[in-house]
């Protein structure tokens, strides 16, 4: 089975999510016995074949060209179709990210294929693709299966691992695609958040916030935790409705899905569409003054108490 | 303008969840069902489209008898129409977005909404996917919408920022919270939801290329300890992440 992966990328640079999605793509086309294509469209790719080739593709096909530097639904479903039967593969990969959630679809649309979206874990076994993802947010698991080829599946960013290869090289080459009469949707503007903070859906540590943080001004205290773990900050859509910090910071069913390492809940009650957005993390604090609250359920460690008082002791012990 | 809203029923987020006996669905015993959360803003920014530009606004629906529900809500929010593509189910994500273009493909809609997701599946698919079987432009997850009388301006949220994208109509927006405030159905309105026909389509079953073949709830958590009260138990915790879950 011949496999087409999309290395996502975002200001000329490899989205982590993106590598992941190659490492995964690899071990299905050893288990399958096929050839795996990545696929890379923008500006300036050449210097990154190096990277994708240590995860393990066999060839690189780069589509070349400045339509596709910016995110558009058409040039980038335009540009991946265009790949795919370039390629003639069976399965397309790719990231289940605010890029990938768009293309994916649109993409299994345009090639009559199965999809399989925001996968948690996929294999391959005589001949058939079954995948997990979580539905209900989060309260379920559902197994899904691809019942014919093509496929199109979209991996949940964080739930796969990175595997660095043996780097043998791959064969290049370019695609030409004209996509700019394809694109009607066209990206006018792109504003990112000030300052190059670390974005929740890549961090390995992440200290959220939620309404029992009390004022907008004790979220010093969860940046200055997040600051010494080198972690990012997260937010409840209690705190995002509040205004007190950004939407780009909300977690959970309307806001992110995060699976760091550890996150760390500080008065946070724990809603269901809270969990949505974090449950599958690695290990979770919970923090909060209600020894019944719900977090505590779904939290490895914790600590009942106000969470004005046991951030800053937090704060100092993990300076030490 | 002509708008038409996607909508659909699901459970209540808050409802806890039986998984029923064939392992595949859930069970639909004792569970509320209500108009899908991010459908309310798709109907709720029709209708404010249309109060600014005039025409209507239909509603459509795809699922068995209990997406009437969806239907009605949302007739009482104040959309004009409602169409209900009854299927007794078995469609993937595909065949549901294949029936629903088929069913607004060439009645002359110039603007058509979907939720970002349906929090059932959860898939955020069927917006992007009906866009491209209608050949028209989408943008998803829209937090900001601006529409004129031939093109729309629309802000869509990705993790580190905002993409603005200026659309020619007809074109298909799924809506994300941020965009609007959903109005409660007023007694009148939910009176007169109640009167309104709702048009019934038979559609044709489509074979599913992708097939839900289990549902299983989420590996349990070991139970979480507490590990103490206040600023007291922080060197404990650390003391934790470190050796025993090696976090740290
Ligand atoms: C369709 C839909 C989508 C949603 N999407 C999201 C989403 O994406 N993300 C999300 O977070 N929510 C979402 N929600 C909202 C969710 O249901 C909850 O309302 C929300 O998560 C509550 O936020 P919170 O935990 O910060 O606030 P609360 O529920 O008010 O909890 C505050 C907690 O802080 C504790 N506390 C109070 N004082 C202190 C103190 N001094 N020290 C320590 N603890 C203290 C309290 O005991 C309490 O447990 C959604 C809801 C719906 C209906
Ligand atoms: N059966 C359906 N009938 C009508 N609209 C639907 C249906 N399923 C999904 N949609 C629309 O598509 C959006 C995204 O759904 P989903 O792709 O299932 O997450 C929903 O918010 C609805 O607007």
């Amino acid at each position: 089975m011949d496999i087409l992966v999309y290395v996502e990328m975002r200001g000329g640079k490899i989205r982590p999510a993106g590598l992941e999605a190659v490492c995964s793509a690899r071990k299905l086309a050893d288990i399958g016995g096929g050839k795996l294509t990545a696929v890379l469209m923008g500006s300036n790719l050449e210097n990154l074949t190096g990277k994708v080739e240590k995860y393990g593709a066999d060839s690189i096909l780069l589509i070349d060209n400045p339509d596709l530097d910016g995110y558009t639904p058409e040039g980038y479903r335009e540009a991946l179709t265009a790949a795919y039967e370039a390629t003639g593969a069976k399965l397309v990969v790719m990231t289940a990210t605010a890029l990938g959630r768009d293309l994916a679809p649109a993409v299994a649309a345009k090639l009559d294929a199965a999809l399989l979206p925001d996968c948690t874990s996929v294999e391959y076994s005589e001949g058939k693709l079954s995948v997990t993802r979580p539905v209900y947010a989060g309260r379920c698991i559902m197994t899904l299966t691809a019942n014919s080829f093509p496929v199109v599946l979209s991996l949940q960013p964080k739930a796969f691992l990175v595997v660095e290869r043996e780097a043998v090289s791959a064969e290049v080459s370019k695609l030409e695609v004209a996509v700019s009469d394809k694109i009607r949707a066209r990206l006018i503007e792109t504003r990112a958040q000030a300052g190059e903070k670390l974005d929740v859906t890549e961090a390995d540590i992440i200290v959220a916030g939620g309404r029992g943080m009390k004022t907008e001004e004790n979220f010093k205290l969860i940046e200055d935790l997040a600051d010494k773990l080198g972690g990012a900050v997260g937010a409840s859509r209690a705190v995002v409705d509040s205004e007190w910090r950004p939407h780009s910071e909300q977690v959970g069913q309307t806001g992110k899905v995060v699976s760091p390492t550890l996150y760390i809940a500080a008065g946070i009650s724990g809603a269901i569409q809270h969990l949505a957005g974090m449950r599958s993390s690695k290990v979770i604090v919970a923090i909060n003054k209600d020894p019944e609250a719900p977090i505590f359920k779904s939290s490895d460690y914790g600590i009942v108490g106000d969470a004005m008082e046991v951030l800053p002791a937090l704060i100092e012990a993990v300076g030490e | 303008m002509k708008i038409a809203v996607l909508v659909k029923l699901v459970p209540d987020t808050e409802a806890s969840l039986k998984i029923g006996e064939d392992r595949r669905y859930i069970s639909k015993e004792d569970i509320n069902f209500v108009l899908n959360p991010f459908d309310e803003y798709a109907v709720e920014e029709a209708l404010l489209q249309k109060a600014k530009h005039g025409g209507s606004v239909t509603v459509i629906s795809l699922g068995g008898d209990e997406a009437v529900k969806a239907l009605r809500n949302s007739l009482a929010m104040g959309a004009d129409d409602a169409v209900h593509l009854k299927t007794p189910g078995g469609l993937d994500m595909l065949g549901v977005a294949r029936t629903l273009a088929a069913a607004l493909k060439d009645k002359g809609y110039d603007l058509f909404f979907a939720g970002k997701q349906a929090v059932d599946d959860d898939c955020g698919a069927v917006g992007p996917m009906v866009a491209t079987l209608l050949d028209i432009p989408h943008v998803s997850v829209v937090t900001k919408l601006e529409v004129e009388t031939d093109k729309l301006i629309a802000e869509r949220e990705f993790e580190t920022g905002t993409e603005v994208y200026e659309v020619p109509l007809p074109a298909l927006i799924t809506t994300q919270k941020g965009l609007n405030e959903p109005r409660y159905a007023s007694l009148k309105g939910i009176m007169m939801a109640k009167k309104k026909t709702i048009e019934e389509v038979d559609v044709e079953q489509i074979t599913a290329k992708a097939e839900t073949v289990g549902l299983a709830y989420p590996p349990m958590r070991p139970p979480g300890k507490i590990v103490g009260e206040g600023a007291e138990a922080v060197p404990e915790l650390i003391r934790l992440l470190k050796e025993e879950a090696k976090v740290l």
